[in-house]
């Protein structure tokens, strides 16, 4: 395996009864990336994130993370990757440091290292001031941060979030990227699972849509969008100044100029060409209003795509 | 396949974790009370009636386990082996679904252990929690005997009542073996309850009764020591059956045998005279055996079902 990937899965399968839930995917992580599984339920996503964990049997292909083998060596894989079950679970009647000192005892952490970790994982997730009350009292997004909390206290080098926001409202979910986001900076990797997809394109690196058991496409957000919608970029821009759709025309990556409006064009491009264009309009003695670039929404690419899908024709 | 580490990894971890929700729970409390309350009426009914009727019995003491008030026939063993079950059962029937079902099995799987501790740690757990109860619960018998009584038991006396608190622990094994294999099978605690329950119910009140008809309905012969040794073999499946057996055998000195017996026994027997320790034992032997036989049978069955079993809710 490349030495920059931490997660490796070539033909990954796994059949329930001789039915295929997980048919043949292969992906890879690379160090300190945030990779986004996406697709609807029923996808195979759970599945093969217990696959990787060793949680569950792999009937085909095969995985390495960190280099071991989950089907025989889980401890070493489970030692080093931290997991947010979907809709996590605690024992209701423990606070919330007494649930974080039962794993962090079978994590095996000494009882020094342990109370110094589990302060300071708290208070990382925000969750210091309710350390001891009882979890029963929490609500779903204080459960959310708490298993970020104990993925933090494993100082994991991978953390496999499983639908992380979902049920969440628009706050937590934002408290709960940022800590995502956070993972990030401290080099972690991770891998996420989510059918909602503007709020996971906001921070994955690459995503890969699952679909009835298969990747349907891989790749960062922009790639995607160019492989589904024929277009990578959007950048919007508003100038004044004679005859500059013609000039931007010429800017390399561009594919089409496109008149929005007096003094507004609307750009299609294969690269984020905001710079070349105001270079552009600047030589073309024009003045620049305004520009913004519009990456193509996941949403829109992933509804585009499925529509393809059942119409029978093959976006990719 | 060669799995990395000790499947025992954590098992430590587990067993504290689970003994520390067994003795603060709620549960727990109310089936200790049950049962000091139970045992104290029956031990109390013992003491009068022993005191009423006894004349001479060089194993007194024993007496407090096997005898009841008349005319109620509730002795303290009978009260035992009605309440254990209940205790056992209802501290097993939840021990799986409910990490299911609180979501906290997959986060707990994905730390450092082997799914072989978690299950271990429970059963360990639970049997410990079990012990506890019913070594306190005999000594409670003890003391309560020397104190009301005013006689001390002699040294057999002592090691009878103590293997017949091994023997108690042993069934109480079976039926928490029981209810863990249900309560890994069925999502719902309610619903292993409920089997274990009533498995119980049949296994204690019905099939004693069944196996009689049982064989007389199914078996060729009419030869009626067959018949009878039949039935009691298949009457031997019911674990209730086989503590009833061993009791008598160990607390009663007297017995000599837990079959019919044959008239070539007889011969040079003195009537009534008790049977050394040893040979007691070597009667329950087959009993005691069993038992145990019972309960790894039943958890290996729950173990090889939970290894299979799909972790996600």
């Amino acid at each position: 395996m490349s030495a920059d990937n931490v997660i490796e899965v070539q033909g990954l399968t796994k059949r329930y009864d001789g039915v295929a839930v997980v048919k043949g995917v292969s992906f890879s992580v690379g160090r300190g990336e945030i990779f986004g599984l996406l697709g609807p339920n029923g996808a195979g996503k759970t599945t093969t994130i217990l696959m990787l964990l060793g949680l569950s049997e792999i009937s085909g292909g095969q995985a390495r993370v960190l280099g071991y083998d989950p089907v025989r060596e889980p401890l070493a894989v489970k030692r080093r990757v931290g997991y947010l079950p979907d809709q996590v679970g605690f024992y209701d009647n423990l606070s919330a440091s007494d649930n974080m000192r039962y794993t962090a005892r079978l994590m095996g952490l000494g009882r020094d290292e342990r109370e110094t970790k589990i302060a300071e994982s708290l208070d990382h997730v925000g969750l210091h001031d309710v350390a001891d009350r009882p979890v029963d009292t929490f609500s779903r997004g204080m459960r959310q941060r708490l298993g970020l909390a104990e993925i933090l206290m494993k100082d994991a080098q991978i953390a496999i979030l499983d639908e992380p926001t979902s049920g969440l409202d628009p706050q937590a979910t934002a408290e709960l990227l940022h800590i995502i986001r956070n993972l990030k900076d401290r080099s972690v990797s991770v891998l996420l699972s989510s059918h909602l997809l503007d709020r996971v394109q906001s921070i994955c690196d690459r995503v890969a849509l699952f679909n009835q058991g298969n990747i349907a496409l891989l790749g960062t957000v922009a790639e995607l969008g160019r492989q589904v919608l024929g277009i990578g970029y959007h950048v919007d821009l508003e100038a004044e100044g004679e005859g500059l759709t013609e000039k931007l025309k010429t800017v390399p990556g561009v594919r089409a100029v496109e008149a929005a409006g007096s003094n507004h064009v609307r750009i299609y491009a294969e690269r984020d060409v905001r710079a070349d264009a105001a270079a552009a309009v600047i030589a073309a003695g024009g003045r620049l209003l305004r520009l913004s670039v519009e990456t193509p929404s996941l949403d829109l690419i992933y509804s585009r795509y499925f529509e393809n899908e059942s119409g029978g024709r093959h976006a990719a | 396949m060669q799995r990395e580490g000790s499947a025992l990894h954590g098992l430590g971890v587990v067993i504290l974790k689970e003994l520390s929700d067994h003795l603060t729970s709620v549960r727990m409390r109310v089936l200790e009370w049950l049962v000091v309350l139970f045992a104290l009426a029956a031990l109390y009914g013992a003491i009068q009636q022993i005191r009423e009727t006894t004349a001479e019995d060089p194993f007194l003491f024993l007496k407090l386990f096997t005898t009841a008030r008349e005319p109620l026939p509730f002795t303290f063993v009978s009260f035992l082996s009605i309440l254990v079950p209940l205790i056992a059962i209802g501290m097993g029937f939840d021990a799986v679904n409910g990490e299911h079902n609180r979501r906290t099995l997959s986060r707990i799987l994905s730390q450092p252990i082997y799914r072989d501790a978690l299950l271990f740690g429970k059963f360990l757990a639970g049997l410990f929690t079990l012990s506890v109860s019913l070594i306190a619960l005999w000594l409670l018998v003890i003391g309560l005997g020397l104190f009301l009584l005013g006689l001390p038991p002699n040294g057999e006396e002592l090691a009878r009542a103590f293997i017949f608190l091994l023997v108690t622990i042993a069934y109480a094994g079976v039926w928490l073996a029981l209810a863990m294999l249900f309560s890994i099978i069925f999502r719902s605690p309610a619903t292993a309850a409920l089997v274990s329950l009533g498995l119980w119910l049949f296994l204690t009140l019905i099939w004693p009764a069944l196996a009689p008809a049982i064989v007389i309905a199914f078996a060729p012969s009419s030869n009626e020591e067959t018949l009878i040794l039949a039935a009691q073999y298949l009457s031997r499946l019911s674990p209730s059956t086989l503590f009833g057996e061993v009791v008598l055998a160990i607390l009663n000195p007297t017995t000599r045998s837990l079959g019919p017996i044959y008239l070539s026994q007889l011969q040079g027997a003195v009537l009534g005279a008790p049977m050394p320790l040893g040979e007691s034992l070597i009667i329950a032997w087959p009993q005691i055996v069993g038992l145990i036989a019972g309960t790894i049978l039943l958890f290996v069955a729950g173990y090889i079902i939970f290894q299979r079993q799909e972790v996600r809710a």
